[in-house]
């Protein structure tokens, strides 16, 4: 990022810089963002942000809670795509404990890991459409994320924080109404996705207001610790799914897309591509669990996965591990642990160190919304407010996960 | 297998380089993990980025052990994405005075990453060029997430610690 871009002003006669506050509850950026401008005329020339608005302690709140409890406070991180970090967090504690998970189960959890991308990847594209002025675009496919979110309730029961699964694979089984309302989205999505597709990927008022605007080159975005799909579109092929395959994605024959320039219409188009990956993953797996035994819907390990509530009120074994769990009386090794998942935004770490207590001793959370968000100000520099926006919009950055 | 023979590879070259420096070398869970000290840490990171190939800053942080000596350990999580490779450093620094150089001139990255970490920790990054509190207000006073101080009011009767695990 070259600081010292020339600052075009539009011949003002007066000198004087105009301060903006964007934030923190603007219309325009979707979340609690804070940022201070000093503007020329239409013009940033420079910008301080402040974040923290939402801060919720969560990683002081984790130190005090067993692993079970530490679930829900994954889901408000990045609340777009919360199934993400669940998964996330129970494949770091599974880790832990050395638990071989089932093929079935991995596959269970890709469906629904890519559906919460798609989901993610919904949200974001579409309020780029937005931002530029299509609502339309918004409109069409945003209610498909509503048929995502119908999916998750029939799977968990819950739809936006979700607290899906458990640590040793899922609470239940899907249902058939899941597996119709899977194959329905399959058949649906497409066809939507096309039609978005169609209404802007050569729509010339969306190339002017994207192509060529916030352009990011690859050493900057790696210098910046970017990741995800903001880090594809600068050209850098990193996949955390790829790299450090997780939940069997080894087994699953996907392509990672990448941009070339980093700037917006790179990024819209690297998400628009990860969804169509997502749906030949999601119809991958649906193929791979055919071959898989039926019911199979957790790993064995009682002392680890909490039991059905029926044998729990019949059975003392079954009561003693359910006891047990709930009041994080597990033996788990001393260790610490690093996991990540690519989440919808980036690579989602999870830092754990266990001591042997009923709580984690520390634990951390790699947020790539925080990480990504940083280079915000400084790319603003030299930039239009009504670009900077749009800029915003495509960095999906998430407030929940920014300020943890 | 293969990973073990590539993480002692770079083992070698980090002990050939920085000798005793390199201390408490282990792999948990196959990431190699070393300690390292104040003195040599911008160099350590310097040669891991430069030589090592380590080109990516995944994280920085920090964990409080009350009980050290030096009971702050600033824990950095680097990446080598061409080979696939992650390693993890720590450095120990006394509690009393926990100053430390800034990676900030070595990963633009890292100065958020640096700035969370003071705001809870209050780990002092000589040379860092803004370091502010981040996510909590300015004038809190602490820094919440060392270990001496509760999750909740200690007065209160209905809400102690104990009850949830520590």
């Amino acid at each position: 990022m070259n600081h010292n871009h020339p600052v075009f002003t539009d011949n003002d006669p007066q000198e004087e810089l105009v301060t903006l506050n964007l934030g923190p509850t603007h219309p325009a950026t979707h979340g609690v963002f804070q940022n201070v401008l000093q503007m020329d005329g239409e013009r940033i020339v420079s910008g301080v942000s402040t974040v923290g608005y939402i801060h919720r302690a969560f990683e002081k709140i984790a130190e005090h809670r067993p692993f079970y409890q530490i679930t829900p406070l994954t889901d408000r991180l990045n609340y777009c795509s919360s199934p993400i970090n669940n998964m996330g967090w129970h494949m770091t504690v599974e880790k832990l404990l050395k638990i071989e998970m089932p093929k079935r189960v991995d596959y269970l959890r890709v469906i629904i890991m890519e559906l919460s991308r798609i989901a993610d990847h919904i949200i974001c594209n579409t309020i780029i459409g937005q931002d530029t002025g299509a609502t339309t675009t918004f409109l069409y496919l945003f209610q498909f994320r509503e048929h995502i979110y119908e999916i998750f309730e029939e799977v968990c029961g819950a739809r936006l924080t979700t607290n899906i699964g458990r640590i040793g694979g899922f609470e239940r089984d899907f249902n058939e109404v899941a597996f119709t309302k899977i194959n329905k989205f399959l058949k649906e999505f497409p066809v939507a996705l096309k039609e978005f597709e169609n209404l802007l990927n050569r729509n010339r008022i969306f190339i002017d207001r994207t192509a060529g605007v916030a352009e990011v080159g690859k050493e900057t975005a790696l210098d910046y610790g970017w990741t995800g799909p903001l880090l594809r579109a600068t050209g850098i092929d990193y996949d955390v799914r790829v790299s450090d395959p997780y939940s069997s994605y080894q087994d699953f024959d996907f392509e990672v897309p990448v941009g070339t320039s980093g700037d917006i219409y790179d990024r819209y188009l690297v998400r628009n591509e990860e969804m169509w990956q997502s749906l030949r993953i999601i119809e991958q797996s649906l193929e791979k669990l055919k071959s898989e035994p039926k019911g199979i819907f957790h790993a064995d390990v009682p002392e680890f996965y909490l039991p059905p509530k029926q044998e729990v009120y019949n059975n003392m074994e079954a009561l003693i591990y359910h006891f047990k769990i709930v009041m994080g009386e597990i033996d788990a090794p001393k260790a610490e642990i690093y996991h990540a998942v690519e989440g919808g935004n980036g690579e989602l770490g999870f830092y754990l160190i266990n001591d042997g207590g009923r709580t984690p001793y520390r634990l951390h959370f790699r947020r790539p919304s925080f990480i990504n968000y940083q280079m915000f100000a400084p790319m603003s520099e030299g930039m239009l407010l009504s670009d900077a926006i749009i800029n915003m919009s495509s960095m999906n950055i998430i407030a929940g996960e920014l300020d943890a | 297998m293969e990973q073990t023979t590539l993480n002692n590879d770079i083992h070698v070259k980090l002990v050939e380089k920085f000798g005793e420096k390199v201390t408490a070398v282990s792999e948990p869970y196959g990431l190699l993990t070393f300690v390292t000290y104040t003195d040599v840490i911008h160099n350590v990171l310097l040669h891991l980025k430069n030589e090592l190939n380590f080109n990516f800053l995944t994280d920085i942080t920090a964990v409080h052990y009350p009980e050290k000596d030096h009971g702050i350990a600033v824990v950095y999580h680097l990446n080598n994405m061409v080979e696939r490779v992650r390693i993890r450093v720590k450095v120990f620094i006394a509690e009393k005075h926990p100053t430390i150089p800034t990676a900030t001139t070595i990963w633009k990255a890292a100065n958020w990453m640096e700035r969370e970490t003071y705001d809870f920790f209050g780990v002092k990054f000589e040379g860092h060029p803004d370091l502010r509190r981040i996510l909590n207000m300015d004038d809190l006073g602490v820094h919440p997430m060392l270990k001496q101080y509760p999750l909740e009011d200690p007065n209160r009767v209905d809400k102690k610690d104990e009850f949830f695990g520590r």
